[in-house]
């Protein structure tokens, strides 16, 4: 009844069930800042007085790390692919650095560890480029390769736990004043850089291009191999940046560290609003979704809810919203 | 005469033709087949002891990998995917040792019987929500792994439990010829049963054609959303029966989902099944599982650190696609 009085008298156009449609196709970021706002109020409600600089201050330590592999996820979903093989090239570089701390210096390991992320998204670029491998396939074929040989590194040097540097340690897990995390100093020119490369380089139109229609795209004279391989290297080095923060904050150095961590980036980006099909999102969906998700995970570990339920509902959580989004958009 | 010679002719060369087409169509399943009888010959060659211990190790290694690949294959053909996979197999594991511990052997068939419906259950879970949410399947089911588990852990929060006496014989030891394992006698009649008839029904056929076209399928009749709901359903029961497998293997439950997602994608891509859907048969990604198996085991000894053989894993997958996807891209420029 009040929508058909809305619609004949058109007092208020935002009441109509287009006008919101249309809101949320355009602008995700205003309902997903507004479930973020409802999340943060609960929290608040759920343990009065939860909510402070310092709470703040753990969940973007923690959503920070999370946000550069959803990072990772949103360029390749992009273009139509995805990256799984973040989890190993992360937990490499972060135990390369270990390895090398105490020996050469971190710096050297820093180098080290860059340079076979990279080598490592070069070859899955050209595969996926190049030989048109799927990117599940691919990726998760190099996490095989990438996993292995950081194993046999692994018995090569012998590493404990204290081989995390302590500037990594630094970087990831303190703070200024105990409230503005210092990873912030990595994660926002990143964050910038992926921002700046979507909304206004050439090349960030052509990784929506490649996503949206592939042929016309290589009709318009898009060289998508090339477009490739480079997304494909810049994903791996950024998996290597949330792989030195990830051993940081964790102050662990182990080849299987960040493996638990892929999943739920995809998950960011999904809840972001990028398209697992490509051609749709954005980075700032993603850094939104990420802090959704930590604030989810935060909300039902402060609940007191065991592991198990805190799975149930996380899974839950995420087909609701895709659902939700998909039924808004008429989208996939 | 001649006549009558040229109909012997043709009535000669039919059978041949046959062959020679049946050849072509399975040609990727042949070439496996000769790979893995190149493999065993080559394990013999570097450990003349292999023999029977060495086979019967290896089927009941290969029994849960296999049912995974099974589950997945189905799901991959009708142009799906499952990432949940691994979670389900725990999950049924769980529930299975936990509701066996302690109970008579009969109650243990019950259970058994129970665990194959809450495999069932759980795909036509995922299968329904992936049609009714029209979210996609890999988005979905990354998000049911977490369900799955999370139910899992919820049932068993520490490995334990404990399996009725006769799930274990049932897939140790061998039958007759000590040649034989049980595993595989279990593998084959499992896989003849349940997937040989689906395959041969209406819904092996619409099953192939939502995965090969899915807008021809729909408009021939086919009811796409039923058809895919259905091939998770199918799904969930192959991996309830890779999950009472882990039961029977080791004999407890454990809650902590094992590599067999990720492997189970491996070894359907190895197994010539298309990821785009509509290609490839459920023989293939068995064979692929027992390859992917045995060179992980002649790595072991020739004295290889078993890291690389995950290495080479990895390589063999990614091999495989890049060349078929090469084959294909040649055929397209043609």
């Amino acid at each position: 009844m009040s929508g058909l009085a809305s619609a004949s008298g058109a007092p208020n156009p935002w009441l109509t069930a287009a006008a919101w449609r249309g809101l949320f196709r355009d602008r995700p970021m205003i309902p997903l800042l507004g479930l973020l706002a409802v999340l943060v109020v609960i929290s608040d409600l759920v343990r009065p007085g939860i909510v402070s600089p310092e709470w703040v201050s753990v969940i973007l330590r923690a959503a920070v790390l999370l946000a550069i592999l959803a990072g990772c996820q949103t360029l390749t979903m992009l273009t139509g692919g995805i990256d799984l093989s973040v989890g190993a090239v992360a937990s490499m570089s972060g135990f390369v650095v270990a390895s090398f701390a105490a020996g050469a210096g971190t710096p050297t390991g820093i180098v080290v560890a860059l340079v076979a992320a990279a080598l490592a998204g070069f070859v899955t670029g050209i595969g996926v480029g190049v030989f048109r491998v799927h990117p599940l396939i691919m990726t998760l074929g190099m996490s095989f390769v990438i996993l292995g040989l950081a194993n046999v590194w692994q018995l090569q040097s012998v590493v404990t736990s204290t081989g995390v540097p302590p500037a990594f340690r630094w970087l990831g897990s303190q703070a200024f004043a105990d409230v503005v995390p210092f990873s912030l100093l990595v994660f926002l020119p990143v964050a910038g850089l992926i921002l700046v490369a979507l909304k206004l380089t050439g090349y960030g139109r052509l990784l929506y291009a490649i996503g949206d229609n592939p042929v016309a795209a290589r009709l318009s004279g898009a060289r998508s191999w090339q477009v490739l391989v480079v997304l494909y290297v810049v994903s791996a080095l950024l998996a290597a940046v949330a792989g030195f923060l990830y051993s940081g904050y964790t102050n662990v150095a182990s080849v299987t560290l960040v493996d638990s961590a892929v999943l739920p980036s995809v998950a960011a980006a999904v809840i972001g609003g990028t398209s697992i099909l490509g051609g749709r999102g954005g980075y700032g969906g993603t850094i939104v979704g990420t802090l959704i998700l930590t604030v989810i995970s935060s909300l039902l570990s402060s609940l007191g809810y065991p592991e198990a339920v805190r799975q149930i509902l996380f899974g839950t959580i995420i087909v609701a919203v895709a659902a939700a989004y998909t039924r808004v958009t008429g989208e996939a | 005469m001649s006549a009558l010679s040229g109909t012997v002719d043709t009535a000669r060369a039919r059978p041949a033709d046959a062959l020679a087409a049946w050849a072509r169509r399975n040609a990727w399943d042949l070439g496996l087949v000769g790979f893995l009888v190149g493999l065993l010959v080559f394990t013999k060659l570097i450990q003349p002891s292999y023999g029977v211990p060495g086979v019967q190790g290896l089927a009941i290694s290969v029994l849960p990998l296999a049912l995974a690949a099974v589950a997945q294959a189905i799901v991959v053909l009708s142009g799906g995917i499952d990432l949940s996979l691994g979670s389900m197999m725990a999950l049924v594991n769980v529930v299975a040792a936990t509701q066996m511990q302690g109970q008579s052997e009969e109650f243990g068939v019950a259970v058994v019987l129970g665990a194959l419906l809450l495999g069932l259950a759980l795909g036509a879970v995922n299968g329904s929500l992936i049609v009714l949410t029209r979210v996609p399947d890999i988005v979905v089911t990354l998000a049911m792994s977490f369900v799955w588990a999370g139910f899992a852990l919820l049932v068993l929060p520490t490995p334990g439990g404990g399996s009725a006496k006769w799930l274990p014989e049932l897939v140790t030891g061998s039958l007759g010829n000590e040649w034989i394992p049980k595993a595989a006698v279990v593998l084959i009649i499992v896989v003849a049963l349940i997937w040989i008839p689906v395959r041969r029904s209406w819904l092996g056929l619409s099953l192939y054609a939502i995965g090969s076209n899915r807008l021809a399928a729909f408009r021939s009749g086919v009811s796409v959303g039923r058809t895919r709901i259905l091939a998770y359903t199918l799904m969930g029961l192959f991996a309830a029966l890779g999950g009472l497998s882990l039961t029977a293997s080791t004999g407890i439950g454990i809650p902590v989902p094992g590599p067999y997602t990720l492997l189970s994608v491996a070894a359907v891509v190895l197994g010539g099944v298309s990821l785009a859907g509509g290609r490839g048969s459920v023989f293939g990604p068995i064979l692929g599982v027992i390859i992917l198996q045995l060179i992980r085991t002649d790595m072991t000894f020739l004295d290889v650190d078993t890291n690389l053989a995950t290495v080479l894993q990895g390589l063999i997958l990614i091999g495989v696609v890049m060349i078929g996807s090469l084959v294909q891209i040649r055929a397209s420029r043609a």
